[in-house]
């Protein structure tokens, strides 16, 4: 069963930018674009486990800092390989100043 | 029905044949490679020790996208005229379009011809097996092929030597301040560098230097660059100049034909470059695909490198002028960025080096500089305060 987390406040997060969240034993990544929608999905690339927290984010897009594949933070859909697996993407809410996750 | 045929299975070819489905091409895609295993990623070979390459695509994508995936078949023949290529089973394939990405091969000096080189999935193997604690290693050259396995050599225990011709490592890479991080962390790991060294003749347990030493190893490796395959394009009669010589399409001299990744020789701004580059195969490929589709956009990709070295990661992005001097960013004592400005005052390239992945972000945002050909304040960039992502929004 999956349960809404509360995983950070809205600010915690940059414009265009990611956090890294680690919840049990699972590492995430929480992503704010450029319109301030808030996504959440899997931490690590789909290509060689690399975290995607240190990437770069543009638009709605985060790219993976060591081989630039390029996914979707909304849908998780690769945008540009060498990764060639979505990445699962969870369901997110801002409610008081803080995101939740639905993990 | 409309026939592409794409010879050379590395990174460029298939990236080409997939991006020739994703942008609705419905022909038939031929893919030949000369090797026999599933199409794998060559990076990892120098980096890791683990001998299993790690595919490309998964075999069921090929099927799945229906690519006739043609491996262990080599082409010997291509003749422009008939459109058609020759296969060494006997079998002639026609085509409409046809891509060359034959990429390359390790280069060896005349003297050095009986030494380990390191290319394929069956060279790491052989070398890594040998990578055994004690075992001596000599490796010549110290570029990236090279000080990567001496890395990987060291990391399981070999004593490694590695002999460079030139003033510097990676004198053709990245600019002086980036390879000094590298070299003092060989250094500090253990490796002998032997800089400004020349080599006169070697071979797999022997290393004559040019002034008269003659060094003893177990194996020893030659990472002294790589030729592109142009053989069939040449006997093609197609124009040849340092790689297959395209236009702004990466159309070769005949109109029906096709040339990108490795083998490639490709206008770049104002230069003629041809790039030995995991990433730029692939971006070419992609790029490719959509030229031979007819709907080519000017390519903008920007090159890129990457290295990993211990816990290192070095990142290039554009090509330096290493006659020039750079800029650099005070980025604090782990990691060190470096970038240069054109005379137009455009951004042409950065670097940066730093354990993990922690220069990527600032490198990518570099990168997206560079392909913009913003025009930046060498100041601005150059101070730590200063938001780099401001910067891009602002370009």
């Amino acid at each position: 069963m999956a349960d809404w987390i509360d995983a950070c406040a809205a600010t915690d997060i940059d414009e265009e930018d990611v956090i890294r969240f680690d919840h049990g034993k699972r590492t995430f990544v929480i992503i704010r674009d450029h319109e301030d929608n808030y996504y959440c999905t899997d931490g690590l690339c789909t290509h060689e486990e690399i975290h995607l927290a240190d990437g770069l984010v543009v638009e709605n897009t985060i790219e993976c800092p060591k081989h630039a594949s390029i996914f979707n933070a909304e849908t998780g859909e690769v945008d540009t390989p060498p990764a060639c697996e979505n990445l699962h993407t969870y369901p997110t809410k801002v409610e008081g100043g803080r995101v939740f996750v639905e993990i | 029905m409309t026939a592409i045929v794409i010879i050379g299975a590395g990174e460029c070819g298939v990236r080409a044949a997939f991006a020739l489905r994703e942008q609705g091409f419905d022909g038939n895609v031929t893919l030949i490679g000369a090797e026999t295993p599933l199409p794998y990623e060559r990076p990892p070979l120098s980096k890791y020790l683990t001998a299993a390459a790690k595919p490309i695509r998964p075999e069921d994508a090929y099927a799945e996208k229906a690519i006739d995936l043609r491996l262990g078949t080599r082409v010997s023949r291509l003749d422009p005229a008939s459109r058609s290529v020759a296969l060494d089973d006997g079998e002639t394939l026609t085509y409409d379009k046809l891509l060359l990405a034959t990429g390359a091969r390790a280069r060896l000096f005349a003297g050095m011809e009986g030494c380990l080189t390191l290319r394929s999935d069956r060279d790491a193997a052989a070398i890594h097996t040998r990578l055994k604690p004690g075992a001596r290693i000599g490796i010549i050259g110290g570029g990236f092929i090279g000080l990567e396995l001496a890395a990987t050599a060291r990391k399981a225990g070999a004593e490694v030597t590695v002999i460079e011709a030139g003033p510097r490592l990676l004198g053709r890479a990245v600019p002086e301040e980036i390879a000094a991080v590298v070299r003092d962390r060989h250094a500090v790991e253990g490796i002998r560098l032997l800089i400004g060294a020349g080599v006169t003749m070697a071979d797999a347990r022997k290393i004559t230097l040019t002034d008269g030493q003659v060094l003893d190893f177990d194996m020893v490796i030659a990472g002294v660059g790589a030729l592109p395959d142009t053989a069939l394009a040449e006997a093609a009669g197609l124009a040849v100049d340092n790689g297959v010589v395209v236009d702004r399409d990466f159309r070769a001299t005949d109109p029906h034909v096709f040339a990108a990744g490795d083998c490639c020789n490709f206008a770049w701004h104002d230069a003629r470059v041809r790039l030995e580059s995991w990433k730029a195969a692939q971006d070419q490929g992609a790029h490719v695909a959509a030229s031979m589709l007819g709907r080519a956009e000017p390519y903008a990709k920007v090159p890129w490198f990457w290295s990993d070295q211990y816990d290192l990661t070095l990142q290039v992005a554009g090509l330096f002028d290493m006659a020039l001097p750079v800029r650099s960013r005070e980025t604090g004592d782990e990691t060190r960025l470096v970038f240069q400005c054109n005379a137009a005052g455009h951004l042409a390239a950065a670097a940066g080096i730093g354990p993990g992945n922690t220069i990527a972000k600032d490198l990518r945002i570099l990168e997206k500089l560079i392909e913009r050909a913003a025009i930046v304040d060498p100041d601005v960039l150059a101070d730590p305060s200063q938001n780099l992502k401001r910067q891009l929004k602002a370009a």
